[in-house]
This record gives C-alpha cells, structure tokens and sequence, in this order.
C-alpha cells in the first residue's frame, strides 16, 4: 500500500510538468498582442506598450518565460495580472468559492442521485422508476444555463424567495441552488448509474445468499448491496468533482460567484498566462488526487482489491 | 478614449436627470431623507480595473470611473454636459492660448491630509509624459513644451527589436512652478482647447506618497484629492469606497459608502437589479433591450439617456482600393442608418448625421451629407470612381457585440450598390487592434469613438489629421491639417470651433470614414435611490446620489 502510494505520488511529477508546460504554450500561442487592445479604438503609446512587455519578459522565447514561471513557482510566487494584482491572491480568494460550489453540488449529487438510484434499483418497473428515468432524461437533454437561468428567473425574480446571485460571503444557504443546477447533469448519470449497478448486483450469488441466511432486508442491502454496487458510483463522482470545479464557468456567471472559471477566463481573453497556468495546475492537482482517493477507496470497498 | 470591455458594447451619456422621489412627502426638501443618506451605502455595478488605479495610465471604464470620483481636477465637466468650469482651479488665465497662468485654490487636501500644492500637478504631469514610466495616456501631454525631451519614440515600432533611447530630460521644460498656488504652462504652439483638456483624468494631481514609493503600489490603494475616498480592493469581488470627510470643494458627496460589486455577467446583475438587490447598472445587458424587456421589469427605475459616443466604420486609406474619395462617399450614402438604428438597436441608438457626436459643444448637427441615405447619389458616384472589383470585407471584432449591425451594413452596400460585401469577425479586440496598428486592415473596419473631452476639437484632430493619434487609416488632406491648425491656435474656443466647422466640411467631402450612429445608454437603478444625476459621460454621479 504504501509503496503503491508512492509510486502514484511520482508519477505526478511528470503529469504536473507536462501539462503545466501544454498550457503555458497554448495561451503563449494564442494570436494577439495582450497590450494592443488596451487602449480602446485609440493606438496604445509604443512607450506603454514596451514598459509592460519587459516587465512581463513576453520579449523572451517560450523556454525562457515557461522556465521562468516554474522558477517562481517553486518559490511560492504565482507571478503577477497584468493589473499588477499577484495571482496567489485571486487563487486563494477564487479556489475556495469554488470548492464550495462544487462540494456542494457533489453532495446534492451524491445524495439525490444515489438515493434515487437505489429505490429505482430496487423496484425496477415501478411508478417510482418511470419518474425518476423521465426527471433524469430531462436533466442530461437541458444544457446547465437553462436550468440555470430559469430557476434564477422563478425563486430569485419572479418569486423574490432567494436572493438571484450568491454574496460574497457564500453562506450555505445560497449555495443549494448553484449547486442543485451544477451537479444537475452528473445527478442523472449517477442516478442511472447506481440504478443499473444495483439491479445487477441484486440477482448476485452473494446477495441470494445473503437473503436464504435470513439476514434483514436492510442489511442486505445496506451492507452486501451497497457496498459493492457502489464503485462504480465512486468513480463517477471522485472524477466529477475535478470536472465539476472546471465546468463551473457557467453556473458561476450565472449567480455572479467569484470563481476560478471566471478567472480563468478573463485570463484566457487577455493573455494573461500566469492566471491561466497557476488556475489550472490547481485544478490539475485536484484531479490527480481525486483519482488516487478513488482508486484507494476501491480497495476499501471491495476487499479483494489490493494493492502492492 | 475610455473604451467599455463589456459584451454590450454600449458606453456612456449626457443629459443630465434627476429623480424626485414620487413617495416623499410634501416637505421642501427635492427628496431624499438627509438622515438616511447620511450614513447610508450603496452597492453598484462594476468591473475589475485592468491597470493599478493611477491616472495617468488608465484609459478603461472599470477603472476610470473610479479615478473620476476619487479625484478632482483643475476643471470639470457639468453633468448636463455644458462647457468645463473651474474645480480645483481658482483661475486659468490666458493671452495668447500658448502660455496658461493657473492658480489652484487654497489649502484643499489629498486624502492622506497633505496639501494640494502647485508641484503637485507639476509632478504628475512630469512622471505621466515620461516614456520609460509607460503611462497609456502619455500622448495627452505632447501639447506642452518640451514633451519631446522626455518622451522619446521607440526607432522600430514596439514590435522591431530596437529600445527607445533614453529621453534626455525628466521634466518639460514648459512646466513652471511659481509658488505652492500658482503654476505656468507653456504650450508648444497655441492651442485654445487646453483649459478644456484639464478636466480629463490623465491631468489629475499626484500627492508626494506616489513618487515616494512605486506607481504599481500606489494603485493598489490610490490616493486622491476628490469626493471619494479608497478604502479596498478584493480581487474580483469588490472595490469599497467612502466619503472623504475633509473635501471643500463643490461636489462632497451626500451618503458614505459606496461598495463597487465587481461582476462579469450583466446579466447576473440585471437579475440583481430587477430584484433590488443591486442600486445600480450603467448598461443593461442587451438580452433585456429587445422588445423593451427593460422598461417593463425596471418601470419608472429605468433610465434612458445619450452617450458621446459615435460608432464608426473607418477606412484603410493606404489599401490604394479605398483612396478614391468619391468611392468611400458612394458606400456612405449607400447605407441606411435608421434602419440599422431601429432593427438592430430598437431604437436604443440613433442614426448618425454629424461627424462631431452633437453632444459636443461646438458640434454642429447634421454636418454630414455622407451620412445620408441616397441609393442614386452613391450609384452615381460609385460609377465615377470606376466602380469597386473584388470583395469588400467589413472586419469588426467578435468578442463583442457588433456583429448584427455591421452585417446589416455589408448586406446594404451589397444590395444597394451591388459590390460583392460581406462582413467578418475578428476574434478578439486585442488582434483586430494590433492588425489596425500595423496598417494591415483589408476593408473598412469597425471604430468607436468616445470623446475624452467636451469639444468638438477632439472629434477632429486625432481622427481626421494627419499624424492624429487615432488616425489609423491614414487619412491625410492637407487643406483639413491647415484649417484644424488653424482652429486649434484660435484666440478663442468660439473662433476654434468656426474654424473647425470649415474643416470637416473638408472631411465630409472626402469621407474619411462612416458615421454611424450615436450611442445611447439603458441604465436602471433601485427603489433605494431618491435622487441621482449621471456625468457627461453616462458614469453614475455618486456625489449626487441621496437615498
């Protein structure tokens, strides 16, 4: 286990450089001079221009300014916008807020989804299937910003019983909704997913041999069922949450979050290639780990996968 | 030029209004409740700036309004959108529009509590034309002397490999402290307007603590002279801001705080505002426009209002295909304007008929026969010129939204003079600003202009004179650069805008490029807001706000 953990945590090393280095050359080849455009439908002085491409060092090669920001990297400096403001800062003022989102949209997911996932599971055919099949095609055919927009529209406008757009202070209470219209989509494919995982598992050997032991229908299933019809499930929702924080540039416009999908967007618009790069190694990061956490949890939900 | 980067595209207006609580009461007071405003705050609409917040280098709308409420300068610009009357400046004295006597009031303070003192416009000055300080409005100080001593221009362009070399001196030798009230200029050739110019916020004062430390440092949390006071700045999320208890001049601010919500969708913050949890959007988001979406949700807390801002679709002079004056006059006539105004802007915007925007004081209205709607006049003309081969493409950039009207205008000029149009976008605003730079553009491009000033003086020498800063095309007739020589150098502004008139009857001949049309603004604000006033511009006056 531990040797199979250090193995996982080195292969990191040239994932993280890799990408790292895939994105700091697609936003240095976007076309464009970053500094043109600054000075509205007037020509930016030569002067202006020259002062902020040496200071930005955007007159070196690729190799030099990559090298560069790796550099400062490993010392624990971001760089800096081009408003001067330092990217460390806008990562620990975005990063957590969208966190939280996606928390949040992962727990209403995990907890809608699964739910509906067993009883659907469970009593295949029923009234309750048929519903929770219709709700979920619904889900997966409209795209996010619809739901978004309307239920924005009805609670926050029409309805005036939540607040349209999150505060600052992102409390709890506001995030339901964001979360419910993030972690929509994912919610169906789990739902399914945990639906066809248990009515397979449910004819399993083990499980009719559970029940002709005469244990409780509640263990059956909450203990043997479960349990193993859940990997699937798992994987499903380790992976989402990286996907979940990067996908939610959306459902951040839409209930005015300050995020990193915002923020790396803005960058992305202007060139900026620190924001963009240190945003997504982040994100980078937080994806490797959720699949080592997943692939770790495999072995505790499944005893016969072990790792050496 | 101060230039909005949002998706609507829209900036900023003009006439002034205000509000009058309908709910008050009959007291005499013009609405608002003193002791609710007093202490009261508001939460508007913002972005984030894009360069720390020093004057002399900021030229967006995120950041400019906020320099225009934390500073006060020598003059200012009435709201109602009337000639500049003093501010700051006692008086501005002149005989001969070359040399200016400016006297500052007394003993007026910075934020900080040190004194506004002569040197210190001086200073700021000074540092703002200084090439290696890389300020964006550094060219606004070329009127004075000695500007070419500090400013030096890079040999090569900013892109060839040569530096600029070092400018041989740190101050302009026009620049004259008398004592701690009174400062001369001396101008490198008369020019009348300049009184006028001070207003704009490049000539705003610099206290002692920015050439202290860094400008980058003093962004971070400026220190200015006017109404409102910086507190902070979180990235992306707000810039808070408060009252500035110690002002003396005539525009102190009536409530205290005012909490800039930084935002990136308008439409999140229409939705904030049409539930009130937002006191004010200066643009609302284009989806709201169509079929006057806004005036239903908003009612009477909708606010209509024009903008000095023309939108105008320029020529590449240098490609030989348009230097026929005759050709770029036949695609002109060709296009109908009101129909371009009332189906893709519904009405928001209005057809252009003046080369100066008419909220200019000295424009004159209707000055533009290019600019009407004559199929027959531009068949005619387009003959003349021998007729146009090839495809004519009109370029714009696609990150925002102008692609509705200059297709509309493409399909007009293919329909009415049968020359083979089309219009096509150019990714972003960075890449179609650097190709209209380098000279490359291939076909009449997309071109805005917002007056930095109130004159028509600035609608006329940095586009249409030769060597004009925002001349891209590369327009040039030398009877115009002797006439607007001419009109800059007059006595006065009366005789400088008569002047100017004869020259842009010049430039209506030649159709250096497209008026199109003038801007105009869909603002809304909150129940909470008694009494508001916007600026020239379109700005929300935050010293006139009462709750």
């Amino acid at each position: 286990m531990g040797r199979y953990l250090l193995r996982r945590l080195l292969q990191l090393v040239p994932v993280f450089i890799g990408t790292t280095f895939l994105i700091y050359w697609l936003v240095w080849s976007v076309p464009g001079d970053p500094f043109a455009g600054k000075c509205g439908d007037r020509r930016c002085p030569d002067t202006y221009i020259n002062f902020m491409t040496e200071k930005y060092q955007l007159d070196e090669s690729i190799w030099v300014q990559y090298a560069t920001y790796m550099k400062n990297l490993f010392q624990g400096d971001f760089g800096l916008t081009y408003n001067s403001r330092d990217v460390g800062d806008i990562i620990a003022a975005a990063y957590p807020n969208t966190l939280k989102l996606a928390l949040v949209a992962l727990a209403i997911e995990a907890i809608i989804g699964l739910g509906a996932g067993v009883l659907t599971g469970l009593r295949r055919n029923g009234f309750l299937d048929n519903l929770v099949l219709v709700s979920t095609l619904f889900l997966i055919a409209l795209p996010v910003f619809v739901i978004g927009f309307v239920l924005q529209w009805l609670l926050g406008v029409k309805w005036g019983i939540i607040h349209p757009t999150v505060s600052s202070e992102m409390r709890l209470s506001e995030l339901l909704l964001p979360g419910f219209v993030l972690g929509s989509a994912s919610m169906a494919y789990v739902a399914r997913v945990a639906r066809t995982s248990i009515a397979e598992n449910r004819r399993a050997d083990y499980v009719r041999t559970a029940i002709a032991k005469g244990l409780p229908m509640r263990r059956v299933v909450g203990v043997h069922l479960l349990r193993n019809s859940l990997i699937p499930v798992v994987t499903l929702l380790g992976t989402d949450l990286g996907a979940l924080m990067g996908g939610a540039i959306v459902t951040e416009g839409i209930f005015g979050i300050n995020g990193i999908g915002r923020a790396v967007f803005r960058a992305i618009v202007t060139k900026e290639s620190a924001t963009v790069v240190s945003i997504v190694v982040v994100l980078v990061l937080v994806y490797l780990l959720m699949n080592l956490l997943v692939d770790l949890l495999y072995a505790a939900l499944d005893p016969r996968i072990r790792y050496e | 030029m101060r230039v909005s980067k949002r998706a609507s595209g829209a900036i900023a207006l003009g006439a002034a209004f205000a509000l009058v609580a309908s709910g008050c009461s009959s007291s005499s007071d013009d609405g608002g409740d003193a002791g609710n405003s007093a202490d009261g705050a508001i939460t508007i609409d913002g972005g984030e700036p894009e360069n720390p917040l020093v004057p002399s280098n900021t030229t967006e709308t995120n950041g400019g309004k906020i320099i225009d409420w934390m500073w006060t300068g020598l003059v200012e610009y009435p709201n109602d959108g009337s000639a500049p009357r003093n501010a700051l400046a006692e008086s501005i004295e002149t005989t001969d529009s070359k040399v200016y006597k400016i006297k500052i009031k007394q003993d007026t303070k910075f934020h900080d509590g040190t004194v506004v003192k002569a040197k210190n416009f001086v200073d700021a000055w000074n540092w703002g034309a200084y090439s290696p300080n890389g300020a964006q409005n550094s060219s606004f100080f070329a009127d004075i002397q000695g500007f070419e001593d500090v400013n030096t221009a890079d040999p090569d362009g900013a892109d060839g490999p040569q530096k600029a070399p070092e400018p041989k001196a740190k101050e302009m030798s026009g620049l004259k402290v008398v004592d701690d009230w009174n400062f001369e200029v001396t101008l490198a050739a008369p020019t009348a307007v300049f009184p006028t110019k001070l207003g704009y916020s490049t000539f705003m004062p610099l206290p002692d603590a920015f050439f202290a430390g860094s400008a980058e440092d003093f962004g971070k949390k400026p220190i200015g002279n006017g109404p409102v006071k910086f507190v902070s700045w979180e990235n992306n999320v707000s810039i808070k801001l408060t009252r500035f208890d110690d002002y003396q001049l005539r525009d102190k601010m009536k409530i205290k705080d005012v909490n800039l919500k930084i935002s990136q969708d308008d439409n999140a913050v229409y939705s904030d505002l049409v539930s009130g949890n937002i006191d004010f959007q200066q643009q609302v988001p284009v989806s709201a426009l169509a079929g006057d979406k806004w005036k239903t949700d908003l009612g009477e807390r909708a606010i209509s209002s024009v903008t000095p801002v023309t939108g105008i679709i320029a020529f590449p002079i240098y490609d030989k295909r348009f230097a026929d004056p005759k050709l770029r006059r036949a695609v002109s006539l060709s296009i109908n304007r009101q129909e371009v105004t009332d189906k893709i802007f519904f009405g928001n915007r209005k057809p252009a008929d003046s080369w100066a925007n008419p909220l200019a004081p000295g424009a004159a209205p209707g000055n533009c026969t290019a600019c009407q709607f004559n199929v027959d006049e531009a068949k005619k003309l387009l003959a003349e010129a021998g007729g146009f081969s090839g495809e004519m493409v009109f370029y714009y950039n696609a990150d925002a939204s102008h692609k509705e009207w200059m297709e509309a205008v493409a399909q007009q000029v293919k329909t009415n003079l049968g020359i083979n149009a089309r219009a096509e976008g150019v990714p972003t605003f960075a890449v179609f600003r650097q190709n209209i730079n380098a000279h490359k553009m291939k076909g009449p491009y997309r071109a805005g202009w917002q007056q930095d000033y109130p004159d028509v003086e600035n609608w006329v020498n940095p586009l249409y004179v030769t060597g004009g800063s925002s001349n891209d095309g590369l327009y040039s007739n030398k009877q115009v650069d002797a006439l607007a020589k001419e009109a800059s150098a007059a006595p006065s502004l009366d005789a400088s805008h008569a002047k100017f008139a004869e020259a842009v009857k010049l430039i209506d001949q030649d159709a250096p490029s497209i008026p199109v049309y003038f801007a105009g603004q869909q603002s809304g604000r909150s129940d909470k807001i008694k009494k508001m006033e916007l600026t020239n511009v379109g700005e929300l006056d935050v010293t006139s706000v009462e709750l």
